[in-house]
C-alpha cells in the first residue's frame, strides 16, 4: 500500500469518524449498542411478553390466548387482562406442593454432591502432579459429553431389569428386583451425577489454595488428623463449599429432563409442570404465569443471594 | 481424613462416575434388543444407527445450530464483556451487568417459553421471524451462550496487562486498532475456550431447543429424548458410545498438545 492510499484512507475513516459524532454515534456508543440491543430484545423483552401473555386467557385458536386489547361493540378499545392464573395457581395444592418439592429435591441432591464431591476434590488438591491433572481431567470429561445420554446410562442402571438388579439377583442378594426407576431416589441420583463437576471444581479450586503450613501447625500442637480437619481445613474452605452447592442447586431447582426421564408420575418438580402445562394441556397463559411466580420465587432468591456473596468477596 | 476412609471415598466417587458410561459403551455391542440384557458380541446398532436418517439429520441440524450460535454467541458475549470492563461509565452500565449474568441462573424453562412467546408475538406484529425453525433456535442458543463467554472473556480481560493497550494508545493507535492488534491476540486463547464451551452448551440443549424450534427442525437432543422416553434402546447406546470415543480422543489429543507445549517451554 503506498502512502497516498494510506492518507486518503485515514482521512475517509476520520471524517465517517466526524460525521458519526456529529449526529451522536461514536465508535464507542456503537460497541455497546450491539449487546446491549440484542440482550434488550431476546433478553428483556421476553419477559414482558410472557407477563403480558399470563394475564391471557387460553383460547382455541393460533395464537392460542385472548388478546390484550378488543375492541367492544361500541368502537372503544378494552383491556383484556385478569389475575384469574394466578388466583387459579395459588389455589391449587399442585402448584404449592410442586415448588416446595423442587427446593426439598434440590436440597438433597445438592447436600449428597457435596458429600460426593468432597473427598476427591480434597484428594486431588493434596495429590500430586501428575496425578492431580489426570485426576482433574478424568472429573471435567463426563461433562463434555452429552447430558441427556448420562441420564440416560442411568435408566440402564437403574431399571427393575437394569445391571444394578441383574447383578444383585445374580449375587443371590435378591430375589426380586427393587424398584429403583420413577422414584425419588433415581432423581436425586441423576442430579448428583450430573451435576458433581460443577460442586468439585470451585471445592477444588479452593482447596488448593490451603495454606499448608497451618495443617503442620495444628499437627504439631497436637491435634489429630480428624480435629484439624474440622477447626481447620473444613472452616477455610466454606468458601468453596458456598460456590459450588450454588452451582448445583441453581440447576437442580429448575430441571426438567432429569424428573421426566428418571422419576414417577408423583415427582412434581416445578420445571416438569411448567413444560406439561405447555405441551401437554397447551394452556400458554397457565405456563407464563408460572413461570412469572417461578421468576419471584426462584431467581430472584438466588441473585440476590449472589450479590450478596460477590460483595462479601470483594470485602 | 487420612488411612482408609479418603481412598475408599475417591473409589467410590470415580465408579459412580463412570460405571454408568462403562456399561452405556459394553452394552452398545450387545446383540439383543433388550438393552442390559448380554446376547452375544455384535456391531449390529451401529449399522442400524448409520441408516437411521432421522437421527443422522438432526444431528446434522444440530451441528448447523451449534456452529452459527458458538460464533455468534462469542462476538455478542467478548463485546459485553470489552464494554463492560474497559468502559466505566454509560448509560445503561448496571441493566447490562445483570443482562449479561442473569441467564447463568435463568431456568431453561423460562428462558426457552418466554423466548418462544416473544417469536410469536413478532411474527404477529412485525412478520418477522416467519414461522420456527433454525434461526430461532440460533437466537435462543446465542443468548444464553453469550453469557458463559462473557463470564470467560471478563476474566481475561481484567487480568491481562492494561499497560499494553496504553502503549499502543499512547504511540497513536485508534482504538479499534488497538482493539484487534493487541486485546484481541492477548483474549484469544480464552475467546477459543469460550467457543468451545458454548459448541458443547449448544450441542447439549434440549429444553430450549423444544420450546423455540418448529415443525422441521428437530435437533438431535430432542429425537434422542423422544426415543428414550418410551425406554431404553440399544441404538442410542451406540450413538452414546460413538459421541464418548470422539470426545474421549479429542480430549487426549488436547492433553497431548498442552504437555508438548509445556515441553516447549510455552
Amino acid at each position: 500500500m503506498n502512502r497516498d492510499n494510506l492518507l486518503t484512507r485515514s482521512a475517509f475513516w476520520r471524517a465517517t469518524a466526524w460525521g458519526m459524532g456529529k449526529v451522536g454515534l461514536t465508535g464507542r456508543s456503537l460497541v455497546i449498542a450491539i449487546p446491549m440491543l440484542w440482550l434488550l430484545v431476546f433478553f428483556l423483552a421476553p419477559f414482558f411478553v410472557l407477563g403480558r401473555i399470563s394475564l391471557a386467557e387460553a383460547i382455541i385458536a393460533r395464537p392460542p390466548y385472548t388478546p390484550l386489547f378488543e375492541r367492544g361493540p361500541d368502537g372503544t378499545l378494552e383491556i383484556l387482562a385478569s389475575l384469574e392464573n394466578y388466583r387459579f395457581l395459588f389455589e391449587d395444592a399442585l402448584y404449592r406442593n410442586a415448588y416446595i418439592s423442587s427446593i426439598r429435591v434440590a436440597l438433597i441432591s445438592t447436600i449428597f454432591a457435596l458429600l460426593i464431591g468432597y473427598p476427591i476434590a480434597y484428594y486431588i488438591a493434596r495429590a500430586p502432579e501428575p496425578r492431580r491433572s489426570i485426576l482433574l481431567l478424568m472429573v471435567i470429561l463426563p461433562f463434555w459429553t452429552s447430558f441427556l445420554l448420562r441420564v440416560y446410562a442411568w435408566m440402564g442402571f437403574l431399571r427393575s431389569n437394569g445391571v444394578i438388579n441383574n447383578t444383585l439377583i445374580s449375587l443371590g442378594l435378591i430375589d426380586s428386583p427393587i424398584q429403583m426407576m420413577q422414584t425419588d431416589f433415581a432423581v436425586y441420583i441423576g442430579i448428583v451425577y450430573t451435576y458433581l463437576p460443577f460442586m468439585i471444581l470451585p471445592l477444588y479450586a479452593n482447596l488448593t489454595k490451603l495454606d499448608g503450613a497451618l495443617l503442620e501447625a495444628a499437627s504439631d500442637l497436637g491435634a489429630s488428623p480428624m480435629v484439624t480437619f474440622f477447626t481447620v481445613t473444613l472452616p477455610l474452605s466454606l468458601p468453596g463449599i458456598v460456590a459450588g452447592s450454588m452451582l448445583v442447586f441453581i440447576p437442580a431447582i429448575g430441571e426438567y429432563v432429569i424428573p421426566a426421564l428418571l422419576g414417577g408420575p408423583d415427582t412434581l418438580m416445578i420445571g416438569r409442570v411448567l413444560w406439561d402445562e405447555f405441551f401437554s394441556s397447551r394452556d400458554w397463559p397457565v405456563a407464563s404465569a408460572v413461570a412469572i411466580v417461578m421468576l419471584f420465587l426462584v431467581v430472584a432468591p438466588i441473585m440476590w443471594l449472589q450479590s450478596v456473596q460477590n460483595r462479601r468477596e470483594e470485602q | 481424613m487420612r488411612g482408609w476412609f479418603l481412598p475408599t471415598a475417591v473409589v467410590f466417587g470415580f465408579v459412580f462416575l463412570y460405571a454408568p458410561i462403562v456399561s452405556l459403551v459394553v452394552f452398545s455391542f450387545n446383540e439383543s434388543r433388550l438393552v442390559t440384557v448380554w446376547g452375544g458380541f455384535s456391531t449390529r446398532w451401529y449399522g442400524e444407527l448409520l441408516r437411521d436418517r432421522q437421527i443422522l439429520g438432526s444431528a446434522w441440524v444440530s451441528l448447523q445450530v451449534a456452529f452459527a450460535s458458538a460464533t455468534l454467541s462469542v462476538v455478542i458475549g467478548t463485546l459485553g464483556a470489552f464494554v463492560l470492563t474497559r468502559f466505566s461509565k454509560f448509560t445503561g452500565r448496571l441493566l447490562l451487568t445483570g443482562m449479561i449474568t442473569a441467564p447463568l441462573v435463568m431456568p431453561e424453562v423460562i428462558t426457552g417459553l418466554s423466548l418462544l412467546l416473544l417469536f410469536v408475538s413478532m411474527e404477529l406484529t412485525l412478520g418477522w421471524p416467519a414461522g420456527r425453525g433454525l434461526t430461532t433456535i440460533i437466537i435462543a442458543h446465542t443468548t444464553f451462550c453469550a453469557a458463559f463467554v462473557a463470564v470467560i472473556a471478563q476474566t481475561r480481560l481484567r487480568s491481562m496487562d492494561e499497560s499494553l493497550e496504553e502503549a499502543a494508545r499512547d504511540l497513536g493507535a485508534s482504538p479499534v486498532r488497538v482493539f484487534f492488534d493487541i486485546t484481541l491476540p492477548v483474549i484469544a486463547p480464552a475467546l477459543v475456550a469460550g467457543w468451545l464451551l458454548a459448541f458443547t452448551l449448544s450441542l447439549d440443549d434440549l429444553v430450549i431447543a423444544s420450546f423455540v424450534s418448529g415443525p422441521g427442525a428437530s435437533t438431535l437432543p430432542m429425537v434422542i429424548f423422544s426415543k428414550i422416553r418410551l425406554g431404553v434402546s440399544p441404538d442410542v447406546n451406540a450413538l452414546a458410545t460413538l459421541i464418548i470415543g470422539f470426545v474421549f480422543v479429542a480430549v487426549l489429543i488436547a492433553g497431548w498438545l498442552m504437555q508438548r507445549g509445556l515441553r516447549k517451554g510455552l
